[in-house]
């Protein structure tokens, strides 16, 4: 089996707010991010696929199509947007844009495709926020 | 690192199904890249020299069992190759098979190669 990385990057800006919380307590948890106007990153995704390499073409999986369904399902989402504001997973306060919440949220909408197109799973999501912090997503609770 | 050419192509298909697959790696004078490969070697470390292995002696067998054998080549023609497309998969899982048994100490836990900066496959050997 060998496990193959497809890496892309996005711009987005975000902030962190929980609406259950005091604008006291937001402050205090979040700090800097809970400031409402939002800020931004580059972020840098990664995507892990295994599976054992096709006999005849040695491809896991075709690294173009792994391209198109990243910038399809993730990057045309969220590349240039406000999360909070315009992805859908985060609008309206569902659900924080912590680099932890965006990795399970590029995984399920990756992970359709591979399991569709059969022949290699998805087994890791990695997002860099910057290049100091990342988190990754194995899948699972 | 490894600069070496390559072409996909897979004998068992056909002209229109190798362009199906690979696009533009299919080009028949092929195209390179500069691998970045890299080993991870665990084990305990030792008492004496308190390192799980010898970075020197590490370096040498990696350049001497990979890097010597595929820099500035085209790897089409390695008979490594003979019955498979060098994919980057396939360079890979080969890399790992020159470095198996050769490690000074400790166990070769991965071979990873790095084609492009967007894209690196790992091999664990199973």
């Amino acid at each position: 089996m060998v496990f193959l990385t497809r890496r892309a990057t996005f711009s987005a800006s975000h902030f962190y707010w929980n609406e259950n919380w005091t604008t006291e307590r937001n402050q205090q948890v979040f700090g800097r991010c809970a400031n409402r106007n939002g800020h931004g990153h580059n972020y840098t995704l990664e995507v892990t696929v295994a599976g054992d390499p096709d006999p005849v073409t040695g491809f896991v999986v075709d690294l173009k199509w792994l391209k198109d369904v990243i910038e399809h399902e993730v990057l045309a989402v969220y590349d240039h947007r406000h999360l909070n504001l315009e992805v859908p997973e985060f609008a309206e306060s569902k659900l924080i844009p912590t680099t932890e919440n965006i990795a399970i949220a590029a995984w399920q909408r990756i992970e359709p495709a591979i399991r569709a197109k059969g022949g290699a799973r998805l087994t890791c999501v990695r997002i860099y926020e910057t290049a100091e912090i990342f988190a990754e997503f194995r899948g699972g609770a | 690192m490894l600069s070496a050419s390559h072409r996909l192509h897979a004998d068992l298909l056909s002209p229109e199904e190798n362009q199906a697959a690979y696009g533009k790696c299919n080009n028949p004078h092929g195209h390179g890249h500069n691998y970045v490969v890299e080993v991870l070697v665990g084990g305990p470390v030792d008492a004496e020299t308190g390192m799980v292995v010898n970075l020197a002696t590490l370096d040498e067998v990696v350049r001497k069992r990979v890097v010597d054998r595929f820099d500035h080549t085209n790897l089409n023609l390695d008979p490594i190759f003979a019955n498979s497309v060098p994919t980057t998969e396939n360079l890979c899982r080969a890399a790992f098979g020159l470095l198996k048994d050769a490690m000074p100490a400790g166990e070769l836990e991965y071979v990873r190669v790095e084609e492009t900066e967007n894209n690196y496959f790992e091999y664990r050997g199973e």
